[in-house]
């Protein structure tokens, strides 16, 4: 059983990892002639040791976003910021060869799947010693026993004889395990955690989330934790920012957040999960009318506007612009 | 279904082979359907005072016979216009045969999988298992020659190639929730194969039957080149190729023209086929 | 049609669908082993009543979808008396069967043929179960359309045109079509958006009444399944934990892997200072059961009667509970 110890003395939270100013991705595409707008207008930024929560639907930015950061969005992708920097490396001109020691080496990722991220054919030994040999200099014994004290770091019994195993021969939970000790095996500072518990059951889920959470206690990394589920995010990241096709809608402190939606999007997916304010059992759920808009079919002014029970008529023709963590002209009136 | 063909259209039409090959089909249709129209001569008619004339463009070629003319003085032009008729036709009869049969047994042997996969399967493996012309050969020699059993033997050549490519996307298929969704309203097996299924495994099939075409006319081809195939005075290219073969020092083109044919007709339907293939693969991976 | 249980006489006719003591066992044949007999279900019973939500919850590999395939006869019980509607599970056959239970499958992208407009998709049941005139069926099923909420102008749509929640309507729809008595729900908002599955939960809830359908809803989500929910059971493993009514379960849960279930799921209005309790280990195989208590190994209460024997639905405070430690 874990348990967690929040000492703020020790985690150093002044200093700013990563920093992203007007992050806007394009992409190109054969039938459209305007290249998409997947992202705008994104600016964020993160303290060395913290997780922040990102959420999210299908259609939001959210996976694009981390793949920019990660340097893997491929060619068809324009990318456009004012400032992005990490670890005071500009990531916006890196060559394809500093990418390399960036990408898995300081920055590190876990997806939802784990068992599509781990080769098949191969043992855990060979993907986890592979990986730590091509960013840590040193020998393949010693490579392996940083292997099996890693996976007992992340509450594999018997990591030796894991060691072994092929990847069908674990299930889910433990090949998660697996994915986060080799995502953690070169002391990265950042760990982007992208729906990570989202194949997983609920018990399972929280087995993870406990683990990430206390690799980042114990290693001051910081954690960017993407999902769509609030749930998730506001038990276990000390700050949460909400995307809405695209954009930040809000950001805030998690509890404030959860307490306290400003955004009528916010607002919408808090009171449409079932038990999150007192209803009645079976009884009409507050819904947020419509579906989220497709890439190339964004409406004008408020991206919100067409599902927004606020919506009035200066939402719809103009650009709205974040202040204060909040991109909304008639936010909710705070209970 | 329109939509289908409509996104396919879009993506074949970036790949420059594919329509290349598109075009010269569409050609070699228009001349096969006009042939009449088009060829200045009958093709089996005999000019006695025109033997083995060259073509026009070289020395010693009359005006009136383009192409020159054979051993026995018959318009060369003429006769690869009809040709081009019976190729397509035979193309065209044995990839409707092969992917009649080919599709039926093979929806059947990934549907039912167990005893009826085996037998057909075990089938499948022992046509395939000689070499397909070598078979052919086989099947005409116990027919007998002549263009019809030509195009049975080459269909039976050809229907394993089918029963495999619809079997492997049949058993993908039948685990879909869409496929359990059927069974639970009481749908009959043979609805949930042809109806639900069969649709969804378009994509493969007309690769195949693109890659067939161009199989079938080479087939039919080399068994009328070994005289098992379209009989005298049927102007079949493959006829023409074996007819020509004594000829070949002295009247080079009576050779090469018919060549040129099946291989410009065989190499389009492939460059066709090919194009189908890269314009579907990406289509059948954003289905899964 | 009265049956005798125990003494007491109780009118089956009551019950919509009522299973007791429902095993299956699947035979894993493998070359030149002995074949092993995999217990995808074992002994269980529940019942479900008009107009009546029985949340059906558990983790992957408990059963539940196992249960599903067996009630809508995909796949043959090994044992177990099933009664539909008063009569015996077996007396029905073809549309009789089909117009008593029907499916929503959890996957609104796999569950609807691709090559197939909505109208047809729709439409299927009825042309394969009644003789009704194409003009008729026509009718029905715009008027169907209408009541799950999708315009008349999508009829001839594919379903790639569709977003997720509205091919979750059609699956909806289509599963309507033969007036079912019976609704199984396999996990239906689970592959959504939040912001979608709000409103295809107020659909059902209003189908419910609309038609009084009995719903089965198969979830993992335990804050779904408290909102849609009359009556609950938690599955481990295959057979039945805890067996009682929504409040029941969530305000007193006794079984040890109810309470943990509960704990585990992510909460946005969890009490401060609240314990985080998580579970050690995870599921056994089901090929490899314990002797004792399925959940043993994994159990923060286990003590070493739970290692000898495997605890029986016994009655505590009023619900059904599987477990040797829980008073």
């Amino acid at each position: 059983m874990l348990s967690i110890h929040v000492s703020k003395s020790r985690t150093k939270m002044n200093d700013t990892l990563l920093n992203v100013e007007n992050l806007n991705i394009f992409f190109k595409s054969d039938k459209n002639p305007e290249p998409i707008h997947a992202v705008r207008d994104l600016s964020f930024s993160l303290k060395q040791g913290e997780m922040l929560g990102v959420v999210g639907e299908s259609g939001s930015g959210k996976s694009i976003t981390n793949l920019a950061l990660m340097g893997i969005l491929g060619d068809s992708a324009i990318i456009k910021a004012q400032e992005c920097t990490f670890n005071n490396k500009n990531l916006l001109n890196l060559s394809e060869k500093e990418w390399q020691k960036v990408r898995g080496g300081e920055i590190s990722m876990i997806f939802q799947d784990p068992m599509t991220a781990l080769n098949p054919f191969l043992t855990v030994e060979f993907q986890l010693v592979e990986t730590i040999l091509a960013h840590i200099d040193c020998s393949k014994k010693e490579a392996r026993e940083r292997a099996i004290d890693l996976l007992s770091q992340v509450g594999i019994t018997s990591p030796a004889d894991r060691l072994k195993a092929y990847p069908f021969e674990l299930s889910g939970g433990m090949a998660q395990r697996v994915m986060i000790a080799m995502a953690i095996s070169t002391s990265p500072k950042l760990l982007i955690a992208d729906e990570p518990t989202t194949a997983l059951d609920v018990t399972i889920q929280k087995q993870i989330l406990m683990l990430i959470k206390s690799l980042q206690i114990k290693n001051n990394m910081s954690v960017i934790l993407v999902t769509h589920d609030l749930g998730v995010v506001s038990e276990f990241s000390e700050r949460v920012q909400v995307m809405y096709a695209g954009e930040i809608v809000e950001t805030a402190e998690t509890k404030k957040l959860i307490t306290y939606p400003h955004h009528p999007y916010t607002y919408g997916l808090l009171s449409s999960r079932p038990g999150a304010i007192e209803t009645k059992p079976k009884s009409e759920l507050p819904s947020i009318p419509g579906i989220v808009p497709a890439f190339h079919h964004r409406p004008a002014g408020c991206q919100f506007n067409p599902r927004c029970t606020n919506a009035q008529n200066d939402c719809l023709n103009q650009t709205i612009i974040i202040e204060n963590g909040l991109r909304c002209l008639h936010p909710m009136a705070e209970k | 279904m329109k939509i289908f063909f409509s996104e396919l259209y879009f993506e074949l039409k970036k790949n420059r082979g594919a329509m290349i090959g598109v075009v010269v089909i569409i050609i070699s249709v228009f001349i096969a359907l006009f042939a009449p129209l088009i060829a200045p001569h009958n093709p089996t008619e005999i000019f006695a005072d025109a033997l083995r004339l060259p073509p026009v463009f070289v020395q010693g070629g009359r005006a009136g016979y383009f192409f020159g003319t054979d051993d026995i003085g018959r318009d060369l032009l003429s006769r690869l216009i009809y040709g081009s008729r019976i190729s397509l036709a035979v193309g065209f009869s044995v990839v409707i045969i092969a992917l009649i049969s080919g599709t039926f047994l093979g929806v059947i042997a990934g549907f039912y999988g167990g005893f009826t996969d085996r037998i057909i399967m075990r089938l499948t493996d022992l046509i395939m298992s000689l070499p397909s012309i070598l078979f052919a050969i086989v099947i005409v020699a116990v027919l007998g020659p002549g263009i019809t059993n030509a195009i049975i033997a080459v269909s039976v050549v050809a229907v394993p190639n089918f029963i495999r490519i619809i079997r492997a996307q049949v058993m993908v298929e039948k685990n879909r929730q869409y496929v359990f969704a059927a069974k639970l309203f009481g749908a009959s097996s043979f609805r949930i194969m042809f109806i639900e299924i069969l649709p969804n495994c378009m994509a493969p099939l007309i690769v195949q039957a693109s890659l067939g075409f161009s199989d079938g006319i080479l087939n039919v081809a080399a068994l009328g080149f070994l005289g098992l195939g379209a009989q005298a005075p049927m102007s079949e290219w493959g006829t023409m190729l074996s007819d020509a073969r004594s000829f070949i020092e002295s009247s080079p083109w009576m050779v090469t023209l018919p060549g040129i044919c099946i291989l410009v007709t065989v190499l389009s339907f492939n460059l066709l086929g090919d194009g189908l293939r890269d314009a579907l693969d990406p289509r059948l991976k954003k289905q899964n | 049609m009265l049956t005798s249980n125990g003494g007491k006489i109780i009118m089956s006719e009551s019950n919509l669908l009522k299973v007791s003591g429902l095993d299956k066992v699947y035979d894993i044949k493998k070359l030149m082993m002995p074949t092993l007999k995999l217990k995808a279900l074992t002994n269980i019973h529940f019942h479900v009543d008009r107009k009546e939500t029985l949340g059906i919850v558990g983790e992957s590999g408990c059963g539940k979808s196992t249960l599903a395939k067996v009630l809508t006869k995909l796949e043959a019980r090994t044992n177990g008396n099933i009664e539909l509607i008063g009569k015996p599970f077996d007396s029905f056959t073809g549309a009789e069967f089909h117009s008593a239970i029907q499916m929503v499958f959890q996957d609104p992208y796999q569950s609807l043929n691709p090559r197939k407009k909505a109208i047809d998709i729709i439409a299927d049941p009825l042309v394969i179960n009644t003789q009704k005139s194409s003009a008729e069926i026509k009718d029905l099923v715009l008027e169907m359309m209408k009541k799950v909420g999708l315009r008349e102008e999508f009829a001839t749509r594919y379903p790639h045109h569709f977003s997720g929640g509205q091919r979750q309507r059609l699956g909806i729809a289509r599963a309507l079509m033969l007036q079912p008595e019976i609704l199984i729900l396999d996990e239906p908002v689970s592959a959504l958006d939040v912001s979608i599955q709000a409103q295809v939960l107020n659909l059902l809830l209003e189908l419910q009444k609309e038609f009084s359908l009995a719903y089965l809803f198969i979830s993992h989500d335990l804050s779904v399944i408290q909102h849609m929910s009359d009556r609950i059971m938690v599955m481990y493993l295959g057979r039945v934990v805890e067996y009682g009514t929504r409040d029941q379960i969530f305000n007193n849960p006794l079984h040890p892997y109810t309470k943990i279930l509960l704990e585990s799921a992510p909460q946005t209005n969890r009490r401060e200072n609240s314990e985080h309790i998580t579970v050690k280990g995870e599921l056994p195989s089901a090929l490899n059961l314990p002797v004792g208590c399925a959940f043993e190994p994994r159990c923060p209460y286990a003590q070493e009667s739970c290692k000898k024997s495997v605890p029986l639905l016994e009655i505590k405070q009023g619900r059904e509970v599987a477990c040797f430690v829980a008073q």
